[in-house]
This record gives structure tokens, sequence and C-alpha cells, in this order.
């Protein structure tokens, strides 16, 4: 049984179609690496499946809830899809606790003290329960990432969307990050990732879909997808020649 | 003929100011609420709500206020109605007001990231809990400096409601002058309760400018 249901997905901005039907099932507990040149569509994908962007044709369901443009549908379906950005985007207004605490006393009426203790716990888990008083901007971009991720895991989704999560980091910086998704992985979270690490998409994910052109080119195990590319378009992205 | 102390000139306009203060406050205030309900309408996600407001705004920055006080004045006249010349000021002054601090919020608001909107988008909240938790928290901080300084054009902007009759301290002016033949003494002191009046006020614009968006950003 799929967890996240993906058919026949269609999306065009203006003339231009970015998505020319894709289709993809994630099995719950799968870690799922998109890779693909800029513009080939993986961006979109992941933001159309907690309807950031909205589709064209086809559907997408995750754990039930589909993707619908009412307010009600979204939220409904957002309650089960987390997402992590590039650009942190943490609430600078608030501190790192208040930032993990906001949605869910917000959006889940939890009372404060729930909230509160969730978000220590979080925090915990990220290695950073010790910044809970600290605001983003006293924060390395590592670390605003890690409260990024507890900011999404304190709503307790069943799967996270990571979008090109370590690609505005300092080098030194990426490797706390992926440590901390690694470890999300290895409890058992479903996790869809657009990324540019090949290392950790070899070592972490159980599947890797190739996007070329709007279209799922290619997809497989890693070790399938890596070591034997079957198209001249993702040889030539891993820079592999034969 | 009388003789006029400068005391005396000066308790004259001194009484009027009082009007040109209340004035201002009430236009001042006034323009922020209905403002900040324009200002809603134009950035939701409405149809008609956005372009009404684009269009009460270009209206309102695209004639001279002056025109808007005739108009608010002598235009309900024809209709029979007589406005008095306090109702047409306020009237006017708090839609003139309005559509500079919504063009001059929207402008705050949208300067917040897109990432904000979609971080809180994707977190389950509805558009009435990211503005309360997420945007205006982020936007107040940036609309105070150019609200405070646009506090400053109200004050002076209620000096051209003397045309139609509003004694408030600029007609006060005019009326002192004709009693005592002294205009220079007259308008020299006017316009150094104006600046009493505004200079404070641009003043503490460019403190909280300073205070709010440079040191200490976030705390």
């Amino acid at each position: 049984m799929s967890l996240i249901e993906i058919t026949e997905v269609k999306k065009r901005f203006g003339d231009n179609e970015v998505l020319k039907g894709i289709n993809i099932d994630v099995a719950p507990g799968e870690v799922i690496a998109i890779i693909g040149r800029s513009g080939s569509g993986k961006s979109t994908l992941l933001r159309c499946i907690n309807g950031l962007e909205s589709i064209d044709e086809g559907s997408i369901s995750v754990a039930g809830a589909q993707l619908l443009p009412d307010e009600l549908h979204l939220k409904a379906l957002r309650l089960k899809v987390g997402m992590i950005f590039q650009q942190f985007n943490l609430f600078p207004h608030l501190t790192a606790g208040r930032n993990v605490m906001l949605s869910q006393m917000v959006v889940k009426k939890t009372p404060k003290a729930e909230a509160e203790a969730m978000a220590k716990a979080m925090l915990e888990r990220v290695g950073l329960g010790h910044k809970f008083d600290a605001y983003p901007d006293q924060l390395s971009g590592g670390q605003q990432q890690r409260v990024a991720i507890a900011r999404a895991l304190a709503m307790q989704p069943i799967a996270l969307l990571c979008d090109e999560i370590t690609s505005a980091l300092d080098p030194e910086l990426v490797s706390e990050v992926l440590a901390v998704v690694k470890e999300l992985a290895g409890e058992g979270m479903t996790l869809l990732m657009v990324t540019h690490e090949m290392r950790f998409a070899r070592d972490v994910c159980s599947r890797v879909v190739f996007m070329h052109q709007g279209r799922v080119h290619e997809i497989g195990k890693p070790e399938d997808v890596f070591a034997n590319p079957k198209t001249p378009e993702l040889q030539q992205f891993l820079g592999v020649t034969h | 003929m009388d003789e006029f102390t400068t005391w005396d000139i000066l308790r004259n306009l001194l009484l009027a100011a009082r009007w040109t203060v209340l004035l201002s406050l009430v236009s001042f205030i006034g323009g922020g609420l209905v403002g900040a309900a324009l200002l809603f309408a134009r950035i939701g996600s409405g149809r008609i709500g956005p372009s009404f407001v684009k269009a009460y705004v270009e209206l309102f920055q695209g004639t001279p206020l002056l025109m808007q006080l005739f108009l608010a004045f002598f235009g309900l006249g024809l209709f029979g109605i007589d406005v008095p010349a306090w109702l047409a000021a306020g009237v006017a002054l708090i839609l003139w007001s309005a559509a500079f601090l919504t063009e001059i919020w929207r402008g705050c608001v949208e300067s917040i990231a897109r990432g904000q909107w979609e971080a809180s988008s994707s977190l389950g909240m509805g558009y009435l809990q990211q503005m309360r938790h997420v945007i205006l928290p982020q936007a107040l901080r940036i609309a105070v400096p150019p609200t405070v300084g646009f506090s400053v054009q109200v004050v002076k902007g209620t000096a051209l409601t003397s045309i139609i009759g509003f004694v408030e301290l600029s007609k006060a002016g005019t009326i002192v002058t004709n009693a005592t033949f002294e205009p220079f003494t007259v308008y020299g002191l006017v316009a150094l309760i104006y600046f009493c009046l505004c200079w404070p006020l641009s003043k503490s614009s460019q403190i909280l400018e300073r205070k709010l968006n440079v040191a200490h950003r976030n705390h």
C-alpha cells in the first residue's frame, strides 16, 4: 500500500509545461532522492505534493488526503507532510523554541505547556536543545536548518519533503544537517528529497528518481541508477563516460 | 486703535492650534483604521478587493488634497446636504490618509520574503493565522518609521482645511493678521508652531528607524 501516490501529474507555467505526466508511488518508510538538472521540474514536483503549487492535471494523495485547492483539504494534506526549504525560512522574529511551538499552538491548538515540551524534545532530537531561546540570526546556517527540521517534526508528519536543504549551506555545515536526515531515515520516516548530494543519495536512499525535461527519466535502486545509468542523459548528468 | 501684544497673538494662535492637533489625530487614527481595512482587501486573494483598493489609492494619490477637500465640502452641497467645514475636513483627510497608509503598509507586507508565506503554509496555517502570527509582526516593525514619518504630512495637510473655512492654526493666522496688520510676526509664529508639532515626529521617525531596523533587528 503506497503512502504517497502521484498519478499522471501535469503542471504548466503559462506555455511552459514543467511536469509532463509524473507517476511515482512511495511506500511508507521509503527514502527517495530526486535528482536532475535545474529546470528539470524536481523542485516543482516537490512543491506540488504539499500544495505550494497547484497542479493542472492528475492527482496526488498522501495517506488518503487528496490534493485539492481549497483551504480545508490543503490543511489536511499539510498536516501529513512537512516541508524543509533551501532557505530555512525560519520566522526571524521568534526564538528557535517559539518557531517550533507556533504552528502546534495555532494550527493544532495544542496547549502552550505541551507545545513547549514538544519543542524542547524536537530541538533535543536535532541536537539543539540548548538553543531554545536563541533567535535565528544568532544561529549558523546548519543550526537554522536543523531548527527548521525540528519545526516540521513537531507537527508529527508522516512524510517529509526536503527541497535542496543543504544547497544554501557552507560546505562544513552540510554534514550536520545530513546526519539529522540520516537519523530520521533510520527511524523509518518517509522522505522525499531533492538533492545534489549524490553520495548521500547513494548511501541513504532506497530509490533514486532521475528527472529530465519534466519526466521521470529513470527510477531505481541507488546502486543500479548510479552504477548502471541506462540513458545517455543520466550518464551525462552523472559525468559517466562509457 | 487697540494694540496687540505678541502674547495676545501667540495665545490666539495656540488656542487654534488645538484644532490642528485634534484634526491631525482624527485624520491619522481614522485613516489608519480605514487604511488597515483596505490593506486586507488589497493583499487578499479576492478579485474585486484588490482592484477596488488599487483604484481608490490611485484616485487619492493622483489628485491634490485641496481638490478632495473642495469636493467633500462643495460636492455634497450640490445634493442639498449641508456639510459643516469640520466634517468635510475630517472626512477628506481620513480618506486621503487611508490611501497613503494602505500603500505604505502594502509595501511593508510585500517586503516580507515569500519563504515566510510558504513555510507557514506548509505548516498548515490559514491566511489569517499567517497574517496574525508571521507576516504582520515582521511587517509592523518595518512599517513604524514610515508611518510616523507620514504623520508629519497629515499635520501639514490640515493647513489646507483653512481654505474651506475650518478654523485651525492657518486660518487663525489669517484672522489674526487681518486684525493686527502684522503678517510677518503672525505667520512666523504660525510656522514656528507647525515646526514644534512636526519636528518631534520626524525626529522620532528617524530614531525608530535606527532602532528597529539596524541594531538588533530581531530582539
